[in-house]
């Protein structure tokens, strides 16, 4: 299935959000997801199904004034 | 001691950003040297190979300053509210400093979002530090909103300008004695500070003067001091500004030579 994570376009297996951040390698990490635009929060994340064309942004800290 | 912001007194009145420096340790080393009470930080896309997020944030923890996460680069409301969302799970606190950016020349806020915004966080549980104008209305309108903070830029973002309306930000503080005022945007130098500091604002926010200066470290340090100076000044209540001159050493009994 094709969806687009940070503005690229990936082929994944993963039908959820949980499981897409344990297939590209940002299990542990410090960060916050968002699915089509809405905020989910890493509790929901296993709930939040992914379809084809889902766009998914993945943020983590960063510098900032 | 400086000001309490929502019921937390920080350790200084310097808020500093964490963008621009040349490398981590110099930043590292310029927070040392600062002392800040606070330190702003951000949201970017994060890499699963690179992990630099993961980095940074490991430096913030070691430094141990409470954290301001900012919702910069938004433009409309819906960006800056799903900003503020993630921001707090990823730093943990419900503090943000919410911008909403309306002018890409001056990167002045859109107080319009701004306001709509900071109506939906504050009504959500956040904390919101909201960058603004010194426009008295627009304040009253964050006040209502729920802000109990307000962020009124000193110049342009990055601009160094220092404070380019004085007489809006002193009436902002006599308008509003008893909020916690700080300047945030476009201090160039530690002069800046300590003049915002000496007309009561409780706080500074700078990044860019630190950050793109010669020595970062040593500008830190001055920046600190500057703070300081800024706030025992205005405690210890300046004098009147005057028109004419008057003689400051006694006249009575000097010798007649002439």
């Amino acid at each position: 299935m094709k969806i687009i994570v940070n503005d690229q376009a990936q082929e994944v297996s993963a039908s959820t959000l949980a499981a897409l951040i344990d297939e590209l390698g940002y299990a542990g990490a410090r960060i916050a997801t968002a699915l089509n635009g809405q905020f989910v929060p890493k509790t929901a994340r296993a709930h939040a199904a992914l379809d084809a064309g889902a766009r998914v942004e993945i943020v983590a800290p960063m510098q900032g004034g | 001691m400086a000001a309490s912001f929502y019921g937390q007194e920080l350790s200084s009145a310097l808020m500093l950003g964490t963008a621009q420096y040349p490398s981590p340790e110099i930043l590292r080393d310029a927070v040392l040297a600062a002392r800040p009470g606070v330190l702003t930080v951000s949201l970017r896309r994060e890499s699963a190979g690179e992990r630099a997020g993961q980095a940074f944030w490991s430096l913030v923890q070691e430094l141990g300053v409470p954290v301001l996460p900012n919702t910069a680069g938004c433009h409309t409301v819906k960006e800056a509210v799903t900003t503020a969302h993630m921001a707090r799970e990823v730093f943990g606190t419900d503090w943000i400093k919410l911008e909403v950016i309306g002018e890409l020349d001056t990167l002045q806020p859109d107080v319009f979002g701004l306001v709509e915004a900071a109506r939906i966080l504050t009504e959500e549980g956040f904390k919101v530090f909201p960058y603004t104008t010194e426009d008295l209305v627009v304040a009253e309108r964050l006040l209502a909103a729920g802000c109990e903070v307000l962020m009124p830029w000193g110049a342009p973002i990055g601009s160094g300008k220092g404070l380019n309306n004085l007489f809006g930000l002193r009436a902002m503080r006599a308008h509003f004695p008893s909020v916690p005022l700080v300047v945030d945007a476009g201090i160039g130098v530690p002069s800046h500070a300590a003049q915002a500091l000496e007309m009561g604002y409780d706080a500074v926010l700078i990044n860019t003067a630190v950050a793109k200066a010669g020595d970062p470290v040593g500008m830190a340090r001055a920046f600190g001091l500057a703070v300081q100076a800024g706030m025992l000044a205005h405690m210890a209540d300046p004098m009147e500004e005057r028109d004419m001159a008057v003689p400051s050493t006694p006249v009575a009994g000097k010798a007649f030579l002439g």
